[in-house]
């Protein structure tokens, strides 16, 4: 076997101390029914083996793009410190720390992640990871539902197809409604939550709203008006849930500036890799007041026997292994390694460095929001934005797939994200961080100028057939 | 773990010193927020620590080694699997390709992972006798959700609306019921039967037009291999419910029982248990699930397809409506799963029938020798895992599972789990894996013999251990009690948040 140590001595002299002759009597509670066909799997490999086929498949992946995927999911510098940390088998192969003497490593930098989103955030409250930021949303919403005991949420259309989907899921468990607020349509406000709509929806006295959920930055880049979309929430006796990204929350003003009850969002922006969709982390907070309400582990420091301070997981009365059909929420493994990743990037790259980040990606995008525009594709929006946005393609979906071959990723086509919505037919959603170079953005500008000329042409009246 | 001294180091907002650290990122114009309205800006920066590279390696590199972990000793956590983590699956999950590769990326860029992922959710649904598998969900308790939800759209999509209870056994993991809960079902617990399996009578009289489904661990949270579980699957399926494998002891029965063939509907997985991937101080794991045919309609989406031209692509939105949905962002814990994919090509069909051998007869040879020095309340033959108690120990010395457990640590590994499952008093669930030396087991027996020992002879050594830990027993009434969860700048460890 690849990584055991028996001999065949040591499973004789096991089995001798057992008394039995052959392993399979130790599997004679299976039926004779029951016993599995035989299994069809490939043979063993060496390790030698087996490194060159990973090596093989990962290259199978193409990642030399010209890059300007965002959409959710972030490409930043990592600090060679993050991972030659994570690579500390105390940290990778511990488990959860139940047994808190021996485990007060984890433990600690719990409270400091816990304690670092706090700042960020402004939050009181923050758990010790949730898997990501859709299912963080999820939760937030359901604890909104917990907390009022009221069983209808009201979602912004400006957040992530992937976490009003995930919501959706989620609430169809239990006899809870998502409804969606819509963006406006005109205007310079277009893109944005319609606070307008909002209003109405929450004044509905037949179907009282537990939680207003909006995104800030929204899917489309924008910023919305999250004090107003809050005030509307509060007044209405609905609890406010903003779903954050945590670079941003080095620049923008955080949950706790505009009242915001939960907070919550996607943490993969902190120092950990894209990785086609995960490991990743979710992050969510809430004020103190609801702290029996949020799902999770929770690390509180305290003291041990001879008064030394330490660690240990608190409040575990709202957890699944305690509480059973009562708990909070299912969730037992959480993503803790990922959120040790997120310290560590935070502590190397420091504050400072964080709006160091956060300000180039916006000075980077501004740039590419000019290269664009004069490559004829203006913005679709009028509204602020930080470091994503959506331009007005022409054939967006085609022109997409045709600057993989000229070897840029031109964001997102969002028709593939938000089939459903007209006004994003022909919109690309790109972004920049500070990763992105003024040579990457001259390769885009310049493919696309080209592509939208191609686009341009083959709408003239009889070139069409031609060219095609 | 080795004697302690003061080995606790401040927190790193305590190493915090105004204009440490820096030079990682560039510097941005001055103006590159001009164009942000104000309104939008933060007024304050957040009161993160600063640190210079050195300290913050110290400072993490000093925590670390306050923990223990598999990388140090032996981990025999029952229920947890803590098995060796390949190293070569760390190098394999960092490669640049996998690592640098954007979730929304095109299909037609992603065909190396969609292979490797493709390839193992064929893999997993043959180890598990299922018709299909989904990779999606981030945990096993995810995994949990996930298929009781697709429970819940089966009957739903036959207009069976009555169902609205899920039977479980009292010794099932604490998810079971959580996540009928969550699914919108009431969970009914079923005494065990006092051989420790599921009682078949008492599930009968509970099973009726209202069950929705049954969750059976199996072998069960005790270690035991339910060897009934036929005639429980033919009384499920007779009333019209869907039965629920928690796969969490899979590790056991590979290339020996195939839960979709002996008739289960759906099933999750711990990679992080069965397939080694690592549990990172609790997470991130995988909790793939399996399906038989009934479920397949609503597995959740996006799905990984194989094209006719045996090109690899993701379900596109919205293309299959049957399904439950998404169940998060993306794809799925890639990284994670090309760890599982990883340790199974390495260990092909042969191997892992190995490894389940190789575990089910270590954690048997343990129960042997755990036998003269504990209480071992199942005499049948265990699976990979088996209870042990502290029952009589505690009669005769008032030395509790709890104190063993701490006294272990002094002698050098990690506990048991214990108090789990909740159906034995004073357990100690003890689960050695596959890959631990037949000497580090017999010294694991030795040490709880001294310990047994120590009890009869000097209990208040026990009941104050550990004593060569970094930190010993802890206040955790208070920690609840007047929680402190961040820390605040001007009071630091010293006050509570406010209430």
């Amino acid at each position: 076997m690849a990584y055991g140590p028996h001999t065949d001595e040591d499973r004789a002299a096991m089995r001798k101390a057992i008394g039995v002759a052959s392993v399979d009597e130790l599997f004679a509670d299976i039926p004779e029914a029951m016993r599995a066909s035989e299994l069809r799997l490939p043979p063993p490999e060496s390790e030698a083996e087996l490194a060159g086929r990973l090596q093989r498949l990962s290259e199978r992946n193409r990642v030399d793009l010209v890059s300007f995927l965002g959409a959710g999911v972030y490409r930043h510098f990592i600090p060679a410190v993050v991972d030659q940390i994570l690579l500390r088998g105390e940290f990778y192969t511990a488990y959860t720390p139940y047994q808190p003497e021996i485990s007060q490593g984890t433990l600690q930098t719990i409270y400091e992640y816990q304690s670092m989103m706090a700042e960020l955030t402004g939050m009181d409250v923050v758990s010790a990871s949730h898997y990501d930021g859709a299912t963080a949303t999820a939760e937030g919403a359901l604890m909104s539902c917990r907390a009022t005991r009221r069983g209808r949420v009201l979602v912004s259309r400006g957040v992530h197809p992937h976490y009003r989907q995930t919501l959706c899921t989620y609430f169809g468990g239990g006899d809870l409604v998502a409804d969606e607020i819509p963006l406006v349509a005109e205007g310079p406000a277009a893109g944005t939550t319609d606070l307008a709509a909002l209003e109405r929806m929450l004044a509905d006295p037949e179907r009282p709203v537990a939680g207003v959920v909006v995104a800030n930055p929204s899917f489309l880049g924008l910023l919305e008006p999250m004090a107003q979309a809050g005030r509307l929430a509060h007044a209405a006796g609905a609890l406010f849930v903003s779903v954050v990204e945590p670079v941003s929350l080095a620049v923008l003003a955080p949950p706790s500036s505009y009242g915001a009850d939960v907070a919550c969002g996607e943490g993969q922006p902190l120092g950990i890799p894209l990785a086609y969709g995960g490991p990743y982390l979710g992050i969510l907070a809430c004020r103190e007041s609801l702290v029996r309400q949020i799902p999770g582990r929770l690390v509180g420091m305290t003291k041990d026997v001879d008064g030394r301070r330490a660690f240990v997981m608190t409040l575990r009365a709202r957890e699944q292994d305690i509480r059973r059909e009562k708990a909070a929420s299912n969730i037992c493994t959480n993503q803790a390694l990922c959120a040790l990743a997120a310290s560590i990037y935070l502590g190397a790259i420091g504050p400072h460095g964080l709006r160091d980040v956060a300000a180039l990606g916006a000075a980077r995008a501004a740039e590419l929001e000019l290269a664009l525009a004069e490559a004829g594709a203006p913005r679709l929006h009028s509204a602020p934005y930080l470091n994503e946005f959506a331009i007005r393609v022409p054939n967006a979906h085609e022109v997409h797939r045709r600057l993989l071959d000229r070897g840029v990723l031109a964001g997102l086509a969002l028709v593939e994200a938000e089939p459903d919505d007209p006004s994003l037919a022909d919109a690309l959603l790109v972004c920049a961080t500070e990763v992105t170079t003024a040579d990457d953005i001259e390769v885009f500008a310049r493919a696309l100028c080209d592509e939208i000329e191609r686009q341009h042409q083959l709408s003239l009246p009889g070139l069409a057939e031609d060219a095609r | 773990m080795t004697a302690a001294g003061d080995r606790l180091g401040p927190t790193l907002f305590e190493r915090s010193h105004p204009g440490r650290g820096g030079g990682k990122i560039p510097h941005p114009p001055k103006d590159a927020l001009a164009r942000i309205p104000a309104d939008q800006l933060r007024t304050e920066g957040p009161n993160l620590p600063e640190v210079a590279e050195p300290e913050l390696t110290r400072h993490y590199i000093n925590l670390s080694q306050l923990n223990y972990a598999i990388d140090s000793g032996f981990y025999p956590l029952g229920s947890c699997t803590m098995k060796w983590n390949p190293k070569v699956n760390e190098w394999a999950a960092r490669l640049p390709g996998f690592v640098s590769l954007h979730p929304f990326a095109p299909d037609e860029l992603a065909q190396g992972s969609l292979q490797l992922l493709w390839e193992l959710e064929q893999a997993l649904a043959e180890i598990g006798g299922m018709r299909a598998v989904t990779l999606q969900p981030a945990a096993g308790a995810q995994g949990e959700l996930t298929g009781i939800l697709m429970v819940r759209a089966y009957h739903r999509s036959r207009s069976d609306l009555e169902r609205s209870e899920v039977l479980v056994p009292d010794s099932a993991h604490g998810t079971n019921p959580a996540t009928a809960s969550m699914a919108g079902f009431k969970t009914v617990s079923i005494a065990s039967a006092s051989d420790g399996g599921v009682d078949i009578a008492a599930f009968r009289a509970a099973l009726g037009p209202r069950t929705a489904a049954v969750m059976i661990t199996n072998p069960s949270t005790l270690g035991l291999f339910e060897s009934r579980i036929g005639e429980l699957l033919d009384a499920v399926h007779a009333v019209g419910a869907l039965a629920y494998m928690d796969g969490a002891n899979l590790n056991a029965i590979m290339g020996r029982f195939k839960p979709g063939e002996a008739g289960f509907d759906v099933m999750h997985i711990n990679v992080h248990k069965t397939f080694s991937t690592p549990h990172g101080g609790g997470g991130p794991g995988a909790g793939p699930v399996g399906v038989g045919e009934k479920l397949l309609p609503f597995l959740p989406s996006p799905r990984v397809l194989r094209e006719s031209d045996g090109r690899f692509r993701l379900e596109h939105a919205g293309e299959r409506p049957s399904s439950i949905g998404r169940i998060r962002s993306f794809a799925g814990n890639t990284a994670v799963l090309v760890r599982a994919y990883a340790y199974i090509r390495a260990h092909g069909a042969s191997g892992l029938r190995e490894v389940s051998d190789d575990a089910v007869l270590a954690a048997n040879y343990m129960k042997s020798q755990v036998a003269g020095v504990l209480d071992v309340p199942f005499a049948r033959h265990c699976m990979h895992e088996f209870v042990a108690s502290s029952a009589t120990l505690k009669a005769e010395t008032g030395i509790r599972t709890l104190d063993v457990a701490k006294r272990l640590i002094d002698l050098g590994f990690h506990p048991p789990t214990i108090y789990f499952p909740l159906t034995v008093e004073e357990a100690l669930l003890i689960e050695p894996t596959e890959t631990e030396s037949i000497e580090t087991l017999d010294a694991f027996v030795e040490a709880l013999r001294a310990i047994v020992h120590e009890a009869h002879v000097d209990p208040d050594l026990l009941h104050s251990a550990p004593h060569s830990s970094p930190v010993r027993r802890l206040d955790e009434t208070s920690a609840a009690r007047q929680p402190n969860l961040r820390w605040r700048a001007m009071t630091g460890g010293q006050t509570p948040c406010p209430d």
